[in-house]
């Protein structure tokens, strides 16, 4: 399981190497998440529409390895904005993966960006 | 500049640097700590903790920054292996040298194994350290897949003992708890509650050996078993051992500090070893000839430690130690306090006994009957603090003891209010937090929640046993304020529900989105959208589908969501009721997509083990053969059980059946605060447990007892009786009006008993509302149940019927592909999901 956690890395927008299309910015569903997939990876992505931004996290949750971060409620916590993972409610901050209770877990993040009409992960 | 040398730690060690570095003498000196453990302190006493989440992080004292910033020394992962006191210096077994001025052994205690043969084979355990724990999970998890009933024993049947039992038990390992004595805590019960707490304890599971003498662990290289006498052996597979501490004094020994004939370094009241520049404090302390195995004399120890350093000399230790302890068990109420035991000669004792609720209760007065010497409680210990308080400040006692431990119904009172507490009464031993420390944080102070108190006092932050009097206590001394204590919702509403309800209503919001925008700031959250999503539902009835963002996971997808990211789905079979016809379609539905089945609790079957996008396949033929949702996902009605009633059982006085299936069907998919459950029995032998859930009936000469306000779970409550010899048309009016009285006005997540509980005027009062209809509101209640009855429709059909709903039952938004995690291992001939810790 370790194995599948590793290959979850932060990536930022500058080092980005693909901008792989997800789809229709009409397939993500308005403040929620929703998983799609690259290669072997789960990618969650969250159309938080109250702000008009776009988020990418892996979809496995640090905790106890479950795949569902993508179907977690997001929302804010202090001004910033996180997503609760649906198992056991921990939070995660979507700008930059960490946990927002201090915990020694966190995500990896990833650029999005849309064109078009059409949404595209960065990789 | 002195330097001081602490050695080990642990909680103690931790606490005298803590309460060291608060001093403003502290500048002159220089704090270095050595802790052999290759982690900074954290909190022992809640070490259980662990096995729910195998979070270390959680569990520390303080992030190892702290020790930094506070200008303290901390060296992990390495052991202090010598002292030399004329030198004044200590050597690690890293070989490096440190002088000292002063020296404060902390080294605690470690887990006396006793010299029985086969001990050190594998399987076998201690339980003090994350380590060990660790240890212990990864055999567990090992043994799990290897032999699906594997089982896992407790040496010892003390306060530890009965702790690693849950711990076993909760690591999926049938519990064994194997004690020396002739009974459980003998330490801290007499003979009787003891044998109550075994009761109690083996109804919930745990299987108990009492005077068992272990002569050998068998097995080769790993335990299999063990033996007791000749023909007498237990079959287990893994062990811990919990008989006992011995303070770790080696280090005292080897350089000639007085040590006690069973172990400890003996100290006086100013925690001085017999060398006046070592001091020593915790479980490794030998204070009046006694090891104290809890964290508050401990701290206490620190406290006096740190003062005698800075020349405070006057600040020692007190004679008397209080031991009460109270056992942290989910599910079982334990506790002593005082002298638990106690010769007649000395007092006389209150015994109260009931042996079918596996409830003892007993306490010790003194001859003249004005004082509480001590005593003690099994399975239920809510008034454990009060009395403990009682006690511990000598305050007076009713002319009629009795009343302090007879259930209320018979008389017996609880205690006045806590404000009477006297202000010096000690609340949290723990941090020695008094009442007046509480109060005047709050009066005095600028603190104004809960949380602000226990930023400024520290209290609850030990054991944390004080927190529901600490909460008491904040609550009430606001109140006496004239503040208001209100429980809004979260940072982005500023309401508590029932204002959000009414709000809402009143204002004919359309939906969440609308709500926050009107009535509150931010983004919204995992607490409030879900809150918001089943106030709409009581409004107006809508299903999930309508807003399913807002929902929790398992309202979004009408189902259960499971470990590894399964769910489960539960047909609904009002009243229990099943024909042969639909168990097959059952059946062959869980046939066809490979699912688990299990009959549950509520009398009807669970499908596990469906993926996301099986579930509208799966609904689809579920629907077309007539079932519909059983709502098991939903904070809503889940099951009415019934007992067969008079259509078959000769004792029958009424058809439960016919009635638990018209009121399931009344109320089928209804939401509310928390889930709620109903149940009809057909006479008082009470088959279907009426009395455990929010609504019961009973039948009786004449009609239908109604009873409402219980459930089973974590802390059940026997439902109480609301109106007697009611027919069946004044059920359904009294329970409309209940239940729309109950979703109106209790706070998310509080389910019926909890609220009754808060309720001002309590049962009465219900009855006055719902049966005299003293607000004046019964008739609109009654409408809007009804209005909602009307209104009810199948969300399984209403979403595989839409196209649109549809498309969220799908793993990716850009493949067909399902989810490649989810794995399977057969278990008993169905199959369960593979664990990955
Ligand atoms: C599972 C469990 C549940 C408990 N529940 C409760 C409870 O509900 N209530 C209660 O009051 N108490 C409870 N206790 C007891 C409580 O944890 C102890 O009383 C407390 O931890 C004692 O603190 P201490 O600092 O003296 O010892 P410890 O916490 O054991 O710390 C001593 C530390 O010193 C280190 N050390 C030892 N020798 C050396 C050396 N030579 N060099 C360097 N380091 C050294 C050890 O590795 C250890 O880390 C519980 C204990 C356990 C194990
Ligand atoms: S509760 Fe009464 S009627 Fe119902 S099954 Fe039991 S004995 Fe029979
Ligand atoms: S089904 Fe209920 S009792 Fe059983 S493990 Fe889950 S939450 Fe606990
Ligand atoms: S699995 Fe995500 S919080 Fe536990």
């Amino acid at each position: 399981m370790q194995d599948i956690l590793n290959q979850y890395v932060t990536v930022t927008e500058d080092a980005v190497k693909e901008w792989f299309r997800v789809g229709e910015t009409t397939d993500f569903p308005e403040n929620s998440g929703a998983c799609i997939k690259y290669k072997s990876k789960q990618i969650a992505v969250y159309n938080f529409s109250r702000t008009g931004k776009w988020y990418a996290t892996q979809n496995l949750c640090p905790h106890k390895m479950e795949m569902v971060l993508s179907l977690g409620m997001i929302g804010d916590k202090d001004d910033i904005p996180k997503v609760a993972c649906p198992m056991h409610k921990k939070n995660f901050s979507l700008e930059d993966g960490r946990n927002l209770a201090g915990e020694d877990l966190k995500i990896a993040t990833y650029p999005v960006k849309i064109e078009e009409g059409n949404v595209y992960i960065g990789f | 500049m002195k330097n001081i040398i602490v050695v080990g730690n642990g909680m103690v060690g931790y606490k005298f640097c803590e309460k060291f570095v608060e001093k403003a003498e502290s500048k002159d000196f220089k704090i270095t700590v050595f802790g052999e453990e290759p982690r900074p302190a954290y909190d022992r006493v809640h070490l259980s903790e662990f096995f729910e989440n195998q979070d270390a992080k959680a569990l520390e004292m303080a992030p190892a920054e702290w020790y930094g910033e506070n200008g303290i020394d901390l060296v992990t992962n390495e052991r202090v292996a010598d002292i030399n006191r004329t030198a004044k210096t200590i050597t690690t077994a890293k070989d490096r040298e440190f002088s000292y001025d002063y020296l404060v052994l902390a080294t605690g205690s470690s887990p006396f194994v006793p010299p029985i043969k086969g001990v050190e084979k594998e399987g076998v355990f201690v339980y003090r350290t994350i380590e060990d724990l660790e240890g212990m999970l990864a055999y567990a998890a090992k043994l799990r897949e290897l032999k699906p009933n594997a089982r896992g024993a407790v040496l010892g049947g003390g306060l530890l003992g009965l702790e690693a039992g849950k711990a076993v038990m909760d690591m999926g390992l049938e519990p064994h708890i194997v004690e020396f004595a002739p009974k459980l805590m003998p330490r801290q019960l007499d003979s009787r509650s003891s044998q109550v707490l075994k009761l109690k304890l083996e109804s919930i599971g745990l299987n108990i050996h009492l005077s068992k003498a272990t002569n050998q662990i068998l097995g080769d290289k790993y335990i299999i078993g063990m033996e007791f006498g000749e023909d007498d052996m237990l079959d287990v597979d893994m062990l811990v051992i919990s008989a006992g501490i011995r303070p770790r004094d080696e280090l005292g020994r080897a350089c000639g500090l007085e040590v006690g004939v069973r172990g400890g370094i003996v100290v006086d009241n100013t925690m001085k070893t017999s060398d006046e520049n070592i001091y020593a404090i915790g479980e490794i302390a030998l204070y009046n000839q006694m090891i104290y195995g809890l964290v508050a004399p401990g701290y206490d120890m620190a406290a006096v430690a740190v003062e005698q350093i800075i020349g405070h000399t006057d600040t020692v230790m007190p004679a008397d130690i209080d031991m009460s302890t109270k056992l942290k068990l989910i599910g079982v109420d334990v506790a002593s306090f005082g002298e638990p035991f106690m010769p007649a000669a000395k007092g006389h004792s209150i015994i109260f006994e009931n042996k079918t609720q596996h409830l003892y209760k007993r306490i010790n007065v003194s001859l003249d009957g004005k004082s509480l010497l001590g005593g003690i409680l099994v399975g239920d210990a809510a008034d454990y603090n009060m009395l403990h308080q009682v006690y511990l400040n000598g305050m007076a006692i009713p002319e009629d003891p009795s009343q302090l431990i007879l259930p209320a119904s018979e008389g017996g009172s609880s205690f006045g209010s806590v404000l009477d507490l006297p202000d010096d009464a000690q609340v949290c031993s723990c941090e020695s937090v008094s009442k007046g420390d509480i109060c005047c944080s709050i009066t005095e102070g600028d603190c104004t929640t809960f949380g602000d108190v226990v930023t400024k006092t520290k209290a609850t932050s030990g054991c944390g046993g004080c927190k529901p009097m600490v909460t008491d206590l904040v609550n009430e001394t606001l109140k006496s304020l004239g503040k208001e204590v209100k429980e809004v919702v979260c940072e982005h509403f500023n309401f508590s529900r029932q204002e959000l309800y009414d709000l809402i209503k009143i204002n004919k919001v359309p939906n969440y989105q609308e709500a926050l925008d009107l009535f509150g700031e931010g983004h919204g959250c995992e607490t409030c959208k879900p809150l918001v999503a089943s106030i709409f539902a009581t409004i107006t009835m809508e299903t999930a589908n309508r807003q399913p963002t807002i929902q929790d996971t398992n309202d979004r997808f009408l189902a259960n969501i499971q470990r590894n990211g399964t769910y489960s789905v539960v047909p609904r079979v009002a009243g229990g009721e099943i024909t042969p016809q639909q168990l097959i379609v059952i059946g062959e539905v869980a046939k066809k997509y490979d699912l688990y089945t299990k009959i549950t609790g509520g009398q009807r079957i669970d499908l596990f083990g469906a993926q996301i996008h099986e579930l509208p396949l799966i609904w689809k033929e579920l629907i077309d053969a007539g079932f519909e949702s059983g709502h098991a996902y939903g904070k809503s009605l889940r099951t009415v059980k019934s007992c067969v009633g008079s259509t078959w059982c000769r004792y029958g006085m009424h058809e439960s059946v016919t009635f638990a299936i018209d009121i399931e069907n009344r109320y089928r998919g209804l939401r509310s605060p928390h889930k709620l459950k109903g149940g009809v029995s057909g006479c008082i032998r009470e088959c279907a447990e009426a009395r455990g859930k929010d609504f019961g009936l009973i039948a009786v000469d004449g009609g239908w007892n109604l009873y409402v306000c219980g459930n089973g779970g974590a802390t059940p409550k026997h439902a109480v009786l609301l109106a007697e010899q009611l027919d069946d048309e004044t059920v359904v009016k009294y329970l409309d009006r209940f239940l729309m009285y109950y979703i109106r006005t209790a706070g998310p997540l509080v389910r019926t008993a909890p609220w009754l509980d808060k309720l001002e005027g309590g049962i009465d009062y219900l009855k006055q509302v719902v049966i005299e209809d003293s607000l004046g509101i019964a008739e609109e209640l009654e409408q809007e149940m009804q209005g909602l009855v009307n209104r009810y429709e199948c969300e399984w059909k209403e979403a595989i019927e839409n196209p649109e709903m549809m498309k969220r039952f799908k793993h990716f938004v850009n493949s067909d592909d399902t989810d490649d995690n989810i794995e399977f291992v057969p278990m008993r001939g169905q199959k369960m999901p593979k664990q990955w810790v």
